[in-house]
């Protein structure tokens, strides 16, 4: 990784205007989180119920809901729980995945059986349906959502980091590491993996906007975050019964989902294209 | 006795026509500081013959299906894999014919060069990286403590070769089999190359097999030398014996197909015919069907390796008359 890291890091005056692009953007969003308490002009939950419903103007400079809270202070805090979906709902299936795709790929025969077979369990149930269903059984919540993308979407991973290592067993610099008597291990691990994992972290960020709109899905739904808790999706489904009258309600939420989604999007694309992964 | 003993070794691989034997009944030994010479065409089984005393057979369809490999009075091939690799990369090294490929993309030199000392020899991270600086010094690369930060692709092909030495070297092997280590480089760097191993001979008193199909690096390099042909040793002798006075029409269409100043402008000589595929070896010698020489006893029966003079073998039945030639 850190190899990786310097690899990537010595072509860094070639890098696509996409990474500068989308890497900016998601630096933006996590500065947002992490200044939430100074920049936010309101607390987020605060209501004001003689500042219901308000357009945007110039003291909520996105209006304000039904119980007068500020939507952009709203969005705002929103940011952090957002992000943390984001990323969080990617390190467990990125982990799991990467580890039982090198366990697959690496050794083959009865252990790749075994685990391609616990594979095809998962993925043939359908992907939302499967999260739903966890998270409904362990109850709303975060944690829930949580473990509910660690048993399903380490999939991906495991299917990506496989087709890796079936390739990169056979490379020469790995029958070089074997005759110097390495273990399996140090030649899954320090070798192999370090030049198998960039296609998974590419797609580790697509996932992360997935990962995204899925929590934001499940808040809505009523599976994930609760009320009054600021949070995006929740905000969208808060505002759906005044779509007609305070269109603001459910506009900024929205298009705070899309710019941070754009923003990953565009990172991740970037990172392929530096590395040769697409066209 | 020597260090390696190599005792009617075959290698079998599974394929959908059946076992196919890339190697058979090859015999061959080697003392300390010396330096064999494995020399064939491409498929002649001499890299696999030689990745079997490492038992670092490409994939799962390859097999020993027998003989012995004696290594310091060891047979390798008994031996339980967490043994095996202990000598692998310590007692054992290996370097390959492409540099380029066979270091890892994403580390640094000097590591890959320290990671042999941490793994067998249980350095610490900083003493293994400064006998690496050393080590590259040895293998003459410039500048080697600032070259050991540097990454594969930053060095020439010469270099990386000098590199995998230097890694495969780190942990003052026994043996140091190389297989076709100058191929992929210029004619130039082929030369310093084979006088970087000659050094390293000399200078430990390392064994070195090299396997080739270049009779100019066997000429610089070696003291003995095998040929192998359709997965046997068709001859085997010590270099200046075999260049001087070879005994099989296979060693004589490599050596008379050789460009030298003295035959210019004439027709290079060639070995008419090819390989024979694994799957449809002729009986008899396996090299008849492209031998000159050829006789009702070549086609049938079975021809083995037989001393012609005490230092001499050759599978040939017809080497006197071939000599009188």
């Amino acid at each position: 990784m850190s190899a990786a890291g310097l690899a990537l890091g010595r072509r860094w005056s070639r890098l696509s205007p996409l990474v500068w692009i989308g890497g900016g953007s998601c630096l933006f969003w996590v500065f947002v989180a992490l200044a939430a308490p100074w920049i936010a002009p309101y607390d987020p939950v605060a209501q004001d119920l003689a500042a219901t419903l308000q357009p945007p103007n110039a003291l909520h400079l996105l209006g304000t809901d039904n119980f007068g809270r500020d939507i952009l202070s709203r969005i705002i805090w929103g940011t952090r729980l957002d992000l943390q979906m984001g990323v969080l709902g990617v390190v467990f299936p990125f982990v799991i995945g990467t580890t039982i795709g090198a366990a697959s790929g690496y050794f083959g025969g009865i252990v790749d059986m075994l685990l391609m077979r616990l594979l095809d369990v998962t993925i043939s149930f359908p992907f939302f349906v499967l999260i739903i269903a966890i998270v409904a059984t362990l109850g709303p919540g975060l944690g829930s959502f949580y473990i509910a993308l660690a048993l399903v979407g380490w999939v991906s991973y495991a299917r990506l980091i496989r087709s890796r290592f079936i390739v990169l067993k056979h490379a020469d610099f790995v029958t070089a590491a074997r005759s110097l008597g390495y273990s399996h291990w140090r030649i899954a691990f320090r070798h192999i993996l370090p030049n198998a994992v960039m296609p998974a972290i590419v797609f580790s960020v697509s996932d992360a906007v997935i990962d995204i709109v899925l929590g934001s899905s499940l808040s809505y739904l009523g599976l994930g975050i609760q009320p009054p808790t600021p949070e995006w999706g929740l905000m969208i489904a808060e505002g759906q019964t005044f779509i007609a009258t305070a269109w603001w309600m459910t506009t900024f939420p929205g298009l705070a989902i899309v710019l941070l989604a754009v923003g990953f999007s565009l990172l991740a694309d970037g990172i392929a294209e530096n590395l040769g992964l697409r066209d | 006795m020597g260090l390696l003993e190599v005792a009617d070794l075959s290698v079998e691989f599974e394929a959908p026509a059946g076992r196919l034997r890339a190697v058979d009944q090859v015999s061959f030994a080697l003392d300390q500081g010396r330096v064999l010479g494995i020399v064939g065409e491409s498929g002649s089984g001499k890299t696999v013959a030689c990745r079997s005393i490492l038992r670092l057979l490409p994939g799962e369809r390859a097999r020993i299906a027998g003989g012995k490999v004696l290594f310091e009075g060891r047979d390798l091939l008994g031996l339980p894999e967490p043994e095996m690799r202990r000598l692998r990369g310590s007692r054992i090294g290996m370097i390959f014919q492409n540099p380029s490929t066979h270091l890892d993309p994403l580390m640094t030199v000097g590591r890959q060069v320290a990671e042999p000392l941490i793994y067998h020899r249980g350095l610490s991270a900083r003493d293994a990286r400064a006998r690496a600086v050393e080590l590259l010094r040895l293998v003459g690369i410039p500048d080697p403590a600032r070259n050991a930060e540097a990454f594969p692709h930053q060095f020439s092909g010469g270099m990386r070769q000098r590199a995998m030495i230097a890694a495969a070297i780190a942990c003052e092997p026994r043996l140091l089999v190389a297989d076709e280590p100058t191929t992929a480089l210029d004619v130039t760097v082929q030369a310093q190359i084979l006088r970087l191993l000659l050094q390293l001979r000399d200078r430990t008193g390392l064994a070195i097999i090299l396997i080739t199909h270049d009779l100019g690096a066997i000429a610089a390099t070696c003291d003995s030398v095998a040929v192998m042909y359709a997965g046997r040793i068709m001859e085997q002798a010590s270099k200046a014996e075999l260049l001087r006075r070879p005994l099989h029409p296979y060693t004589r269409g490599l050596i008379g197909s050789r460009p030298s100043a003295a035959a210019r402008g004439r027709e290079l000589p060639s070995i008419e015919g090819q390989l024979p595929p694994l799957d449809d070896l002729p009986a008899g010698c396996r090299f008849h069907p492209r031998c000159a020489h050829a006789e009702a006893r070549c086609r049938a029966g079975t021809v083995a390796l037989q001393p012609a003079t005490p230092a001499h073998s050759t599978a040939c039945l017809r080497w006197r008359e071939v000599m009188a030639a």
